[in-house]
C-alpha cells in the first residue's frame, strides 16, 4: 500500500527518489510546499531564495557544478525568473535541473492566472503535466532524466488542483546519484554572443530531437474507447473530462511541448469528434488546428478560470447540474480577513483614517484593500509598490506625495523592494515607504527568509538588518514603531508624510500567529459604552455588535492586542475580560 | 464496482476542517479505498470559508465533486452548511456544528447572518443534524478539538470501521494531541 501525499509532497519524493541534491525556491501558493517537504530528506540542500530569480540562479549554478536540481515557484514567479530561464535554455545543463511551475487557474491565492505552457514554446523547453500525485512523482525523476540526456532544464507544470490534492503514491528507495564532474566549457556557459548563437543552433537541433522523442515517450498516450468521443487532454483535467466520460477515447498528453503531431493526427482522425480540454489558453488546440485537423476546444470551453467536471460535462454532453438542496437565502460571502491580533490592522486603521493613497503589494497586508479598513490602491505584483508610489509621485507632484505611502512587507521588500527603494533615493523621491515587517512570510504559510534569523531547515542565520540596509540605500529618516501602539504609529506617520524627503517606516511586530504568547481576552464595560462603533472600524473579528448598538468581545477570538481598547474613546474596553464582557 | 462516496467538509479558516479531511482520506485508504481529496491552502484560509472534498471508492478520477452530487456535507458552522448546500445530492446527509460565525459583512452590517434561513433548514431538512459540537469538544476540555467531533458525527454514516479510524488519527494527529483527539472523535459519535 502507498501513502496519501499532496502532489507538492509527491514532488518532493520524486527529488528525493532521482537523487536531487539542491532544492530551492521561494514560497508562494500553490508551490510552496515542495521545498518545505523537500528539506525533510536527508541529503538534500535545499534554500528559501530572496525571490524566484535567486532561487533559478542558484539552481543553474548547481546543475553547471554537476547535481541534479529542482527548483519551485508559483506562476508568477516565474516571470521574475524569466531572465535567466531564457539564457539557461541555450546553456542546457550538467546535473539534471526540473523547473516547477505552480499554476493558479481560477486564482484562488493570485494576481492572475497566466498560462505558464507559454514560457515553455517561448523558451522552448520540455514542459510535462502529471494529472495525480502519482505522476507528480514519476515525473520529477523522467524530467531530470530528460534534462541530462538533452541538455536542457525541462519544466514541470502543475496546477492548484495537483499541488493541493491528495491521492495514493507508492514510495521507493532512493537512487544514488554521483555528481557530474565539474568542467570550464565557456562556450557552453559564457553567453556571449558568438557562444550564444551557436547556443541558439542547438537549442533548435535539440526542439526537433524532442519533437520525435513526443511521438513515443510513454507519458504520451492513446486510450482508445468509444470511438465517437475523442479528448486530447493533459494534467489534472484528465481526471475531470475520465470522470465525466469514463468510456471516451483518450490522448492524454503527458508532455505538451513540443507536441506529438503525428499521434495528435492519427488520434483525432481515429475519432468521430475531437475535443480539445485544457485549461486557460488553446495552447495544444491552436497547434491542432494549425495541422488543418478538426477539434472543438475553446469553441465549448471556456478561456478563463478551471475547468471542473460540471463545465465538462455542460459543454461536451449539453448537460446541466441538477441541484436537489439550493441554499435558502442569497448568503453573505466569507472573505478573507486579516486575523485577530494582526499587526497590520493597526497600521491600515491609521491608513484609512489619514485619508492616504496608498501604493500597495502582494502579501496578507493585501486584505488591507477589504472594507472596512479599505486602505489600498494598487496592487500589482511582489515589490510594485515603491516604484509604483515614485511613479505617482513624479506624475502629481511632491505635493501628492505628501498624502502617498507605499507599503510592503518586510519578505516581500527583501524579494524585490531593495532596488526600487534605491530608484527612490537616486531620483529624489520624497514618498514615505512602509514596510510591514511582521518577521515571517505570513501569507504563504510563515516560512523564513534573509531577515528572520533562520533557514528553511529552522537552523539558525545571520539576519538581515533592515534599518542599516535602507540607511545604506540613503534613507535618512528611518522610524521603527510598533504598529498596534495607536498614538506613536499616528505621530510618526504624520512626520513622515509632512517631510519633504524619502523615509521608511519599519512597522515592527510579530505575526500574530506565530507570537505565542496567551493573554486573557478584553472585556467591554457595558456602563461605559455608548454604541459608537468606533472599535468596530477596525474590522476586529473578535469585536461583536449585538442588539443594534451595542459591543462585546468574542472571547473565542479576542488575543487582547489592544487596538480597540486605545481608539475607544470612552475607554470602555477593559482587561480582565472572563467570559462574554 | 461500487460507488465512489463523496464528502464535502467546510469551515471557516482556522477551525481545522483540513485536518479532519486528512483523517478521513487517511481511514479511507487503509480501508482499502483508491482516494482524492482536494485541499484549499493560502489566501483562503485567513478566515474565509475553507471547503475540502473528499472522494473515496474503488477507483477514483476527479479530486473535484460535481455540485449536487455529495452524499455527505459536513459543515463547522451554519452559514457555511448553508452555502455548500447545493452540493449535496438528492438524499445527501447535512451534518451542521450549531455555530455562527460572522463574517466581515455581517460584522460591519454590510450583510445579515441567516439565523432563520438556518433554522428552518434544521426543522424541515430531512437528513439534518445540527449539534453543538464545539460544547462537546469544551466539555472535553480543548475546544479546538470540535474538529473531531464532528468527524466521529459524520463516521456513523460511512462504511469504515471503528479500528480503522483509530489507526487513522493516530496516523494524522501529533501524539501529544492524540488522546484528547480519539475521546473528541468518540464522543461525536454517540453525539
Amino acid at each position: 500500500m502507498g501513502d496519501l501525499m499532496l502532489g507538492n509532497e509527491a514532488i518532493a519524493r520524486g527529488a528525493y527518489e532521482a537523487g536531487v541534491k539542491v532544492g530551492t525556491a521561494y514560497p508562494g501558493t500553490p508551490s510552496t510546499e515542495i521545498i518545505e517537504n523537500l528539506s525533510r530528506y536527508p541529503g538534500v540542500y535545499t534554500e528559501w531564495a530572496p525571490n524566484e530569480k535567486v532561487a533559478l540562479e542558484v539552481g543553474i549554478g548547481s546543475s553547471i557544478a554537476g547535481a541534479r536540481t529542482l527548483v519551485a515557484m508559483k506562476h508568477v514567479g516565474v516571470n521574475v525568473a524569466a531572465d535567466p530561464l531564457l539564457t539557461l535554455a541555450y546553456t542546457g545543463v550538467s546535473g539534471g535541473l526540473v523547473l516547477i511551475t505552480a499554476d493558479d487557474p481560477g486564482m484562488h491565492s493570485s494576481q492572475n492566472e497566466q498560462d505558464n505552457r507559454g514560457y515553455a514554446r517561448m523558451a522552448k523547453l520540455p514542459i510535462l503535466e502529471p494529472s495525480d500525485s502519482q505522476e507528480a512523482k514519476d515525473m520529477v525523476r523522467l524530467s531530470l532524466e530528460l534534462s541530462e540526456e538533452y541538455d536542457s532544464p525541462v519544466l514541470l507544470r502543475i496546477t492548484t488542483r495537483l499541488a493541493h490534492s491528495q491521492s495514493i503514491v507508492e514510495t521507493a528507495e532512493p537512487s544514488q546519484v554521483e555528481l557530474k564532474p565539474y568542467q570550464k566549457d565557456a562556450a557552453k556557459y559564457v553567453m556571449l554572443p558568438v557562444n550564444a548563437r551557436a547556443r541558439h543552433a542547438k537549442v533548435e537541433e535539440r526542439r526537433q530531437k524532442l519533437e520525435e522523442l513526443a511521438e513515443t515517450i510513454p507519458i504520451n498516450r492513446i486510450e482508445w474507447g468509444d470511438r465517437r468521443i475523442g479528448i486530447i487532454t493533459s494534467g489534472v483535467v484528465y481526471q475531470y473530462a475520465k470522470e465525466v466520460l469514463p468510456d471516451a477515447s483518450y490522448l492524454k498528453l503527458g508532455m505538451t511541448n513540443p507536441l506529438p503531431r503525428r499521434l495528435i493526427e492519427e488520434f483525432v482522425r481515429g475519432v468521430e469528434t475531437a475535443y480539445v480540454i485544457e485549461e486557460l489558453e488553446p495552447i495544444i488546440e491552436e497547434s491542432v488546428r494549425s495541422w488543418g485537423l478538426p477539434v472543438h476546444g475553446k469553441d465549448l470551453m471556456p478561456r478563463m478560470g478551471e475547468l471542473s467536471p460540471e463545465i465538462i460535462a455542460n459543454r461536451v454532453l449539453g448537460e446541466t447540474v441538477s441541484i436537489s438542496h439550493p441554499a435558502p437565502a442569497a448568503l453573505p460571502p466569507r472573505p478573507p480577513m486579516m486575523c485577530p491580533g494582526c499587526p497590520h490592522r493597526g497600521m491600515f486603521f491609521e491608513l484609512n483614517r489619514s485619508k492616504v493613497v496608498v501604493s500597495g503589494d502582494i502579501g496578507c497586508y493585501t486584505l488591507g484593500a477589504s472594507p472596512p479598513l479599505s486602505s489600498m490602491d494598487t496592487t500589482i505584483c511582489m515589490g510594485a509598490s515603491i516604484g509604483a508610489a515614485l511613479g505617482m509621485e513624479k506624475a502629481r507632484g511632491k505635493e501628492f506625495a505628501r498624502k502617498l505611502v507605499a507599503v510592503i512587507g518586510d519578505s516581500t521588500f527583501i524579494h524585490s523592494g531593495i532596488t526600487p527603494l534605491v530608484d527612490v533615493v537616486y531620483n529624489g523621491g520624497t514618498t514615505t515607504v512602509i514596510i510591514l515587517d511582521n518577521r515571517t512570510t505570513a501569507m504563504t504559510g510563515h516560512q523564513n527568509h534573509p531577515g528572520t534569523g533562520k533557514r528553511v531547515s529552522g537552523e539558525t542565520a545571520p539576519s538581515l538588518d533592515l534599518e542599516a540596509l535602507v540607511r545604506a540605500i540613503g534613507i535618512e529618516r528611518v522610524r521603527v514603531i510598533d504598529p498596534l501602539n495607536v498614538k506613536e504609529t499616528r505621530q510618526v506617520l504624520k512626520e513622515e508624510l509632512a517631510a519633504e524627503a524619502p523615509s521608511v517606516i519599519i512597522s515592527r511586530r510579530p505575526c500574530v500567529l506565530i507570537d505565542k504568547t496567551v493573554r486573557p481576552p478584553l472585556a467591554v464595560d457595558q456602563e461605559k459604552c455608548n454604541g459608537c462603533t468606533a472599535c468596530i472600524r477596525t474590522g476586529c473579528p473578535g469585536l461583536e455588535l449585538y442588539e443594534e448598538k451595542k459591543v462585546r468581545i468574542n472571547t473565542q477570538f479576542c488575543t487582547s492586542c489592544t487596538l480597540c481598547a486605545q481608539i475607544c474613546p470612552l475607554d470602555a474596553i477593559v482587561e480582565g475580560g472572563t467570559a462574554n464582557g | 464496482m461500487g460507488k465512489v462516496v463523496n464528502v464535502i467538509i467546510v469551515g471557516v479558516g482556522g477551525q481545522g476542517t483540513l485536518l479532519s479531511s486528512r483523517v478521513l482520506a487517511k481511514a479511507a485508504m487503509l480501508n482499502g479505498f483508491d482516494v482524492k481529496m482536494s485541499e484549499v491552502h493560502g489566501m483562503a484560509q485567513r478566515g474565509g470559508s475553507v471547503v475540502t472534498q473528499v472522494r473515496f471508492g474503488p477507483k477514483v478520477y476527479s479530486p473535484l465533486i460535481r455540485m449536487g452530487e455529495a452524499d455527505v456535507v459536513l459543515a463547522f458552522e451554519k452559514l457555511e452548511a448553508l452555502r455548500l448546500m447545493p452540493y449535496l445530492a438528492e438524499g445527501g446527509r447535512l451534518i451542521v456544528n450549531d455555530l455562527a460565525i460572522n463574517p466581515l459583512p455581517v460584522m460591519i452590517r454590510a450583510a445579515k447572518y441567516p439565523d432563520q434561513e438556518a433554522a428552518a433548514v434544521k426543522e424541515q431538512m430531512k437528513n439534518s443534524c445540527f449539534f453543538n459540537a464545539t460544547a462537546i469538544a469544551e466539555g472535553l476540555g480543548e475546544p479546538r478539538a470540535a474538529n473531531l467531533v464532528l468527524l466521529g458525527a459524520m463516521a456513523r454514516y460511512l462504511d469504515i470501521p471503528e479500528p480503522v479510524w483509530e489507526e487513522a488519527i493516530k496516523a494524522t494527529v501529533p501524539a501529544k494531541a492524540q488522546e484528547v483527539n480519539l475521546a473528541a472523535f468518540k464522543a461525536g459519535e454517540k453525539a
